[in-house]
């Protein structure tokens, strides 16, 4: 017997009114979704895929506006309803589990009230067996020790708890469906892996059906039955994940599967023998001493690594491995608790930041953050050339024409040195950051997740251009990174680091083709797209 | 094998850019882009009105003979404590003088008074504020105990401790509500440094080689300005109701002066027959005061 | 936690201690000619006396000694409750505080307590009222609030509740009727920075995701703004209310001169109008008293109200 779709959307248009304009979120979509069913909405961001998910709680903001269509949720018309209705809907019928675990439990309430909470509700009134029933449900969502999270408060937890937290409290209402906002987002890879798994599980367990909103087309692939893919509000491909792999229709699909960088580590001539090294940290480590406690926090145990010149060293590492920590003190931003830096043969870890100056010409960063790496005064020509300025090596005249030098460099447009950074994307910022970093022409570049904050096509972008500019330039780079897809295009040489030790170090071919130690394994096994092996991965 | 991925500028914000001509840009200057800014604002009405109340006030402080030909000092014994009309637009004191001449005459003594006491307050503050928040350490320790101790004096006893000690008059009020300002200053600034001293863009800028004292005033400073620009706008405007505070208690200038406090407190002997002579000037600095806050929440609210 | 707790009551006397050291440079130090003045403030005329007369009175008044050995005299004298004479009374400056501090601190008391209603009262009608203008109108007000002198406002209120209706005494220090006027008076300015700060704290809040996520299990509105949306709004209030003792007890000058209440308020003014030095170094001293140990309660309160501020160091 075949039950009707538990939602049904038929040419559904959505509209934001801001300052006096009309934008179209979402523009006629229609699709459906079946009991049990696991789909994914993919797109970039502005293709509509959070209005559709706050449209289908119920939660538009108040300048959204429903065009059009139907939105039919378990036999309810959302779009129609009216604030009981939709309320009735939400919690016992629609769930979420939020994008952000970091900031989406109230930091002023104990974990175990605001999981009652949720099962109160649906209830409709106390009951005295919901403690118990919180217990459980935090058994259920692999919380160690529930007694003890529930009294405990959501800082005292860490992200990957949180998120499982979450996932508890959208359980509690027992509903019909679950709506996991960008689940893949704000955690380090193997955590995802391992909650996604497990949430799967419940979901599969209970016939919960699941719509993941992502855009990830990896992961998507990975876990949905079904794909929908949109861009600007409209459905551009519906398929399964087999079908668009091996055959997308729409070239914007083909686009984000080329963009996507496949897991293909390069293969590059290697360092000419006998060179030495541009920069080279030996047996670095580095304590921190903690505020009011005798315990000291090492952030680095033992690194030492060598970068030569037009070879790119990628350091790999989830949050808190310290790989941030080897960069600053390659820069000279820390000191080494023990072991040095060399830079050009110098030693330069005990230089004081005067000593230090002159060699600022001959080594950068790019920073991780595109949106806050410009002061939101300078114009962009202030920005690029303020290294210039600094030093005093340039002026007037000359100083205009290696303005326009740099930003050909990076393929922005003329015109854009007028430009102020909030009238820039994320990618063109980034690309100014660049151009800046490029303007004293150092040797060594250091790159700070250099693509996390951007869209996965503008990372591509960004990517290429690097590439293209150390072919130009011979620069060195040392680029660090969470994401090993990005680390596998561009690396040479690569290091992993975990909670401050070396876990593995190589080349690049050497660390992903055959991976030495389980950590690696795991990180390379946690890529989306690597499981199935439905993505072309090759080693 | 390696990925190549042909570059299309399709991530700039406009599609469709044409190559121009390698000399074709200019740089917009910067009164330029502060009118693009500032024009938005002014197309409120609210914003608008606000505005020439201040100005009104301010004008009245530099040229009150401009707007009211009548002498705030002469008596005029039969026209005492009439009501407010067309020929005395305020009413009349108890000696027969204009209330609305008093009260534009007034502007000068307390606005004068108030901008005094901001620019204490600015010079003092704004210094304190940027020495704690970019030094740091030990430096930043004492000066938020000096602070803290400054705070310790509830604003309007301070001003008394002073004008006890340097005497009564508008100068010395000033200079009482100035310094009871200092704190709110030196916090707001201290916390705008250190949260720009963090920032990624003032890293680049050092790692690019700037000094510290190139960072400071073409990065710090200029991002720090906007809470800073608001809190003044907002602290002239409690300036203004602290020194008519004063002289409202008989500490600012000794009369016939017309101070808009010493006005009020004039017109307390008299509210039951003749309630506009305080309740009127009182509705003025009301709106003067009013609109400065309004002008700097607009502000505010503009630059988020 | 002991140690933090002995560093925090430390850092308070050092406080007090630096707050009582300014006033009195301020009053001892920036006059070109204390004695002048304080012979004044007796009623007496410095030019009047002989050159013996004048010495005797600058060693009756302590001004012969050095400046620190005369700084520490009267803090050590202070510290044990001695506070001095009142130079235009006569009287010991601890019996006049004495007498005149249960006025101001009823009054002081029930304008915190009515500024507290008032202001959250506000600032949550505002979050809660989705109509547009009306919501805005209600935003408007607590500026309108601050941008009110205070002693205007007491007269607008005697005049329109005293004398043109006759509901409640326009002067006076009896009953509760009298309180009613000055309390209201002394409330709206701090009513104003809490109804202000309360909205922003609501505007803040309401844009946080835990507030999606409350939306997604299901509570109405009215139970989210409660149990979320208050509860971390409210949080800066605490500091401010410590903060807020400052301005009470300026303001309390100014509503005690309106009412003629016969509370510390009004005797600082006559004593600043007679330029009687050690009255007005003891009230200034007993309200940065009272300002440093309503903070430092303040402060330890914290952590009760947010979870997340603990006064130990906490590893990531």
């Amino acid at each position: 017997m075949s039950q009707s779709p538990l939602i049904e959307v038929r040419d559904l248009s959505i509209s934001y009114a801001f300052a006096g304009q009309r934008t179209q979120a979402v523009s006629q979509l229609s699709f459906s979704l079946a009991h049990g069913e696991t789909l994914a909405i993919v797109g970039e961001s502005g293709s509509g895929k959070s209005t559709l998910a706050n449209a289908l709680l119920g939660l538009l903001p108040d300048n959204a506006h429903i065009d059009q269509g139907q939105l039919w949720v378990d036999g309810v018309d959302v779009a129609q309803a009216d604030e009981r209705t939709r309320r009735q809907l939400r919690g016992r019928t629609v769930a979420l589990v939020p994008q952000d675990p970091m900031v989406s439990l109230n930091p002023t309430l104990r974990i175990g009230r605001q999981i009652a909470e949720a099962l109160l509700l649906a209830r409709g009134r106390r009951y005295p067996e919901v403690d118990r029933e919180v217990l459980a449900l935090l058994a259920q969502v692999g919380l160690d020790e529930p007694a003890l999270r529930a009294r405990q408060y959501p800082h005292e937890l860490s992200g990957g708890m949180r998120q499982r937290v979450l996932i508890a409290i959208a359980l509690a209402g027992e509903p019909r469906l679950i709506i996991a906002d960008e689940p893949t987002s704000a955690l380090d890879v193997t955590v995802q892996r391992r909650i996604l798994d497990h949430l799967q599980q419940l979901v599969a367990e209970r016939g919960i059906s699941l719509l993941i909103i992502t855009h990830d087309l990896g992961m998507a692939c990975d876990r949905a039955d079904r794909l929908l893919v949109m861009k600007q509000g409209k459905l551009i491909e519906h398929a399964s994940p087999r079908q668009i792999l091996w055959g997308a229709q729409h070239p914007y699909t083909r686009d984000l599967l080329n963009a996507a960088p496949a897991f293909v580590p390069r293969r590059r001539p290697g360092a000419l023998p006998g060179q030495a090294p541009l920069l080279r940290l030996s047996n670095v480590g580095k304590r921190f001493a903690l505020p009011g406690q005798h315990a000291h926090f090492t952030a680095l145990h033992d690194l030492s690594l060598e970068v030569h010149a037009g070879q790119t060293l990628a350091i790999v590492g989830e949050s808190g491995s310290g790989k941030s920590t080897a960069l600053r003190i390659a820069l000279g931003l820390e000191r080494p608790s023990q072991g040095h830096v060399e830079f050009a043969g110098e030693v330069v870890s005990a230089f004081s930041w005067r000593q230090f100056r002159p060699l600022r010409r001959r080594i950068q960063l790019v920073q991780q953050n595109p949106f806050a790496a410009l002061d939101p005064r300078f114009t962009v020509f202030d920005s690029i050339v303020e290294p210039l300025v600094s030093f005093g090596l340039l002026k007037g005249q000359a100083l205009e024409r290696k303005a326009r030098e740099l930003i050909a460099r990076v393929q922005l447009p003329l015109h854009f040195l007028d430009r102020l950074p909030r009238e820039l994307s994320g990618g063109q910022r980034q690309r100014v950051a660049i151009a800046r970093a490029l303007a004293l022409e150092p040797e060594v570049l250091l790159l700070d997740e250099p693509v996390s904050a951007l869209d996965v096509s503008v990372q591509a972008q960004v990517l290429a251009l690097l590439d293209e500019l150390q072919r130009e330039l011979g620069m060195a780079y040392v680029l660090v990174s969470h994401d090993l897809a990005v680390v596998a295009s561009m690396a040479d040489q690569v290091l992993v680091l975990r909670r401050g030790q070396v876990v593995e170090q190589g080349p690049a071919a050497q660390v992903f083709g055959q991976p030495a130690s389980a950590y690696t394994r795991a990180l390379i096994e946690a890529i989306p797209g690597h499981s199935r092996s439905v993505l072309p991965v090759a080693v | 094998m390696t990925i190549h991925i042909p570059l299309t500028p399709n991530d700039t914000a406009s599609a469709g850019v044409e190559a121009r001509p390698a000399a074709g840009w200019k740089r917009r200057t910067r009164l330029q882009r502060a009118w693009q800014t500032l024009s938005p604002l002014l197309r409120r009405p609210g914003f608008s009105l606000a505005l020439l109340i201040v100005l009104f006030a301010l004008f009245a402080a530099l040229a009150p003979h401009l707007l009211s030909h009548y002498d705030p000092y002469a008596t005029s014994p039969a026209d005492k404590l009439s009501a407010p009309g067309l020929e005395h637009w305020f009413g009349t004191d108890e000696l027969g003088r204009d209330l609305y001449t008093r009260v534009v005459y007034g502007a000068r003594l307390s606005v004068m008074a108030a901008l005094l006491a901001v620019a204490i307050a600015l010079c003092g503050g704004l210094g304190l504020g940027v020495l704690a928040g970019f030094a740091g350490g030990r430096v930043d320790a004492a000066l938020m105990r000096l602070i803290d101790v400054l705070l310790a004096l509830p604003g309007l006893l301070l001003a008394l401790a002073i004008v006890t000690a340097i005497g009564f008059g508008t100068v010395p009020v000033a200079v009482a509500v100035g310094v009871g300002i200092i704190p709110g200053f030196a916090r707001t600034t201290r916390a705008e440094v250190l949260r720009i001293k963090t920032l990624p863009y003032v890293e680049a800028a050092r790692l690019g080689g700037a000094s510290w004292a190139r960072t400071l005033l073409r990065h710090v400073l200029p991002n720090a300005w906007g809470p800073v620009a608001v809190l003044a706008t907002l602290d002239f405007g409690a300036a203004i109701l602290a020194t008519a505070g004063l002289s409202f208690l008989g500490f600012g200038a000794a009369p016939p002066a017309a101070e808009w406090g010493t006005l009020i407190a004039n017109g307390r002997h008299f509210l039951i027959t003749a309630p506009w002579v305080s309740l009127l000037p009182g509705l003025f600095v009301v709106a003067v005061v009013f609109s400065l806050n309004h002008l700097a929440r607009s502000a505010e609210e503009h630059a988020r | 936690m002991k140690r933090y707790l002995t560093g925090r009551i430390g850092q308070a006397l050092l406080v007090l201690w630096g707050a009582y050291t300014v006033t009195y440079f301020i009053l001892y130090l920036l006059p070109g000619d204390t004695l002048a003045i304080m012979l004044s403030a007796s009623g007496m005329e410095a030019d009047g006396l002989s050159p013996e007369d004048l010495a005797k009175a600058r060693a009756y008044y302590g001004l012969d000694k050095g400046l620190f050995e005369q700084y520490f005299d009267l803090l050590w004298r202070a510290l044990h409750g001695d506070l001095g004479q009142s130079l235009s009374l006569g009287r010991p400056v601890t019996a006049l505080l004495a007498e005149r501090l249960p006025q101001t601190l009823a009054l002081a008391g029930s304008a915190i307590v009515l500024s507290l209603l008032a202001g959250v009262g506000l600032a949550y009608l505002t979050a809660y009222v989705q109509w547009r203008p009306l919501k805005t109108a209600l935003a408007r007000l607590p500026s309108l609030g601050f941008s009110v002198p205070v002693f205007w406002m007491g007269l607008l209120l005697i005049q329109v509740f005293a004398f043109a209706s006759g509901w409640f005494p326009a002067t006076g220090s009896q009953g509760l009727a009298s309180l009613v006027l000055p309390a209201i008076t002394l409330a709206i300015p701090s009513a104003a920075v809490y109804a202000q700060v309360l909205h922003r704290g609501f505007q803040g809040v309401w844009q946080e995701p835990y507030i999606t996520t409350a939306f997604a299990k299901g509570l109405s509105r009215a139970q989210v703004q409660a149990r979320h949306g208050l509860r971390n709004a409210a949080l800066p209030l605490l500091t401010l209310v410590g903060l807020q003792v400052g301005n009470t007890v300026s303001g309390a000058v100014l509503v005690e001169t309106i009412f003629s209440r016969n509370g510390v308020g009004r005797l600082a003014q006559e004593a600043v109008l007679r330029q009687d030095i050690p009255v007005v170094l003891a009230i200034v001293a007993v309200s940065a008293t009272a300002f440093v140990v309503v903070n430092l309660i303040v402060d330890l309160l914290y952590p009760c109200l947010d979870p997340r501020i603990t006064h130990t160091a906490k590893v990531n």
